[in-house]
């Protein structure tokens, strides 16, 4: 669950004032708005990397607001993907659980079922140069899900690919939080991308967040 | 108006379908004049500097000095192992130094930056002289003196390392800034949500990712620190077999007025300068060709 409370942030000139918003754990929450409106500071804010004026973050009930990123346990999915030119995609998968410390076998169990979750068990030895953007989007879900976080930040993932491509990426977003079951944030100005995915949905209007209500309010056991 | 003086204006919004006005433009046939003019004007300098190279040579050819003799004698040789050993050490002093302050530089933003990226051109816009006599009037202040008493640095080769690196460490931080400008910030993010501290994700996300930056800052700092010549000369001095580096040996040749050999030593410049820093882009930067 991803909640805020009288959240102000300030993005570039102006201010993103008294947010209050809840997404259901389980959920697919879509933040909707206009280029230059907040979405993705608020997203910032929300993963620990812009520092909030006021206002608490809570996640699964807990305050988290004055905790680090790494502290956070949660997975960001950037515009570009942000991949790591230096490492093979494998490298990307085994990032996180890595620092964590995790058994081998651990690890490469959990690379196993990414790879094969998001369909990239071809690209595994490969580096980013020469991957298209829905491979690169593709690596950036699965390096962000990589050590089970129950929420879920996509920071307009889908913008620089191809009609065909994002029919596809939305199919794959719908079935990977379905599958793994977490919290999904995601900033968009695709209204498309918006009715297929969100079962709640905010809307960024003059530096004001509302909820709206989305497709359906689904609860985590409903699928 | 009449009926010529109509059809010689063009109309802006021409509609779709009508034929093309006669206003005398044509589309542009070919672009050889343009590449020709650009390989003239870019192949003019490689021209140029080849030319030096040639005419040192061809100097070389007709002169009568013992060029072995010269290139065997213990100054020269010393002169050359000193020079490969300070510019190496400068080398790795201004890596250890720059990469810190160029991160710093690309990522940070705080009070008075300006007015430290204006101290950090200092050594760069200086004439060479005026860092040599700073150095010089630095190192006989009271509270370093006593340093220099412990540890004898003016006129000793840690002289010649610190003349080299107060040059050679400004280029490298230039350089090294503009490779951190180049590493787009959301990567670093990502290794903080992924789980890793600042400094982890400098060494495991931003450093492997600078490397082709930290090549190119090296070679710079070597190169200028090989071809530093008066800061040296002021505070090292040029005692041979103690200070004499291979700038220094040019210099000496040329005063004494054996010009033959300051071109003997220029031209062995010149070879070690290219060999060092094609070994250095093949074993560390694994290419010559350009990526």
């Amino acid at each position: 669950m991803i909640e805020t409370r009288n959240l102000t942030i300030r993005a570039g000139a102006f201010c993103l004032q008294d947010v209050n918003i809840l997404i259901p754990s389980g959920a697919y929450g879509v933040v909707m708005g206009k280029t230059g409106s907040g979405k993705t500071t608020l997203l910032e804010a929300i993963c620990g990397l812009k520092q909030v004026i006021s206002g608490r973050i809570l996640f699964e009930g807990q305050d988290i607001t004055d905790q680090k990123p790494a502290g956070r346990g949660i997975g960001f999915v950037p515009q570009d993907g942000a991949l790591f030119e230096t490492m093979t995609v494998r490298r990307h998968l085994e990032f996180a659980v890595r620092l964590r410390r995790w058994p081998k076998a651990e690890i490469d169990h959990r690379v196993g079922q990414l790879a094969n979750m998001l369909e990239i068990d071809h690209l595994l030895d490969r580096k980013p140069p020469g991957l298209s953007g829905g491979e690169r989007q593709r690596v950036a879900l699965g390096r962000a899900l990589s050590f089970r976080p129950a929420n879920l930040c996509l920071d307009e993932p889908l913008s620089a690919l191809d009609d065909e491509t994002r029919d596809q990426m939305i199919a794959l977003l719908k079935r990977v939080q379905r599958e793994t079951g977490v919290t999904a944030l995601h900033v968009t100005h695709n209204q498309r991308e918006a009715d297929a995915l969100a079962d709640v949905r905010v809307q960024i209007v003059d530096g004001v967040a509302r909820m709206q209500s989305g497709n359906l309010v689904r609860s985590p056991s409903a699928d | 108006m009449s009926e010529n003086q109509s059809a010689s204006r063009p109309v802006p919004d021409m509609p779709s379908g009508a034929e093309p006005l006669a206003t005398g433009w044509r589309p542009p046939r070919t672009d050889r004049l343009f590449v020709i003019g650009l390989c003239i004007l870019g192949g003019s300098y490689i021209v140029f500097i080849l030319s030096l190279l040639a005419a040192d040579v061809y100097f070389i050819a007709g002169t009568n000095e013992n060029i072995a003799g010269l290139l065997a004698s213990d100054e020269i040789r010393y002169s050359i192992k000193l020079s490969l050993v300070s510019c190496t050490v400068t080398t790795i002093l201004s890596l250890w130094i720059a990469t810190p302050i160029g991160y710093i530089m690309s990522r940070y933003n705080f009070r008075g930056k300006n007015l430290v990226d204006a101290i950090l051109d200092i050594p760069i816009v200086l004439p060479p002289l005026v860092i040599g006599l700073s150095l010089l009037i630095l190192f006989r202040q009271t509270f370093v003196k006593h340093l220099d008493d412990v540890f004898p640095i003016a006129l000793h080769i840690p002289a010649v390392i610190i003349a080299q690196f107060s040059v050679a460490c400004a280029f490298a931080v230039r350089t090294l800034r503009t490779t951190f400008d180049e590493i787009p910030l959301r990567r670093e993010q990502v290794a903080l949500t992924l789980g890793c501290s600042r400094s982890q994700a400098f060494w495991s996300v931003v450093l492997p990712e600078a490397r082709r930056g930290m090549l190119t800052a090296a070679t710079m700092a070597w190169a200028r620190a090989l071809g530093e010549f008066g800061p040296i000369l002021i505070f090292a001095g040029s005692t041979p077999l103690r200070t004499e580096v291979l700038s220094l040996s040019v210099h000496m040749q040329y005063a004494a007025g054996r010009l033959d050999a300051a071109v003997v030593v220029s031209l062995m410049m010149i070879v070690i300068a290219l060999a060092v820093l094609i070994l250095f882009r093949v074993f560390v930067g694994g290419s010559l060709s350009p990526k």
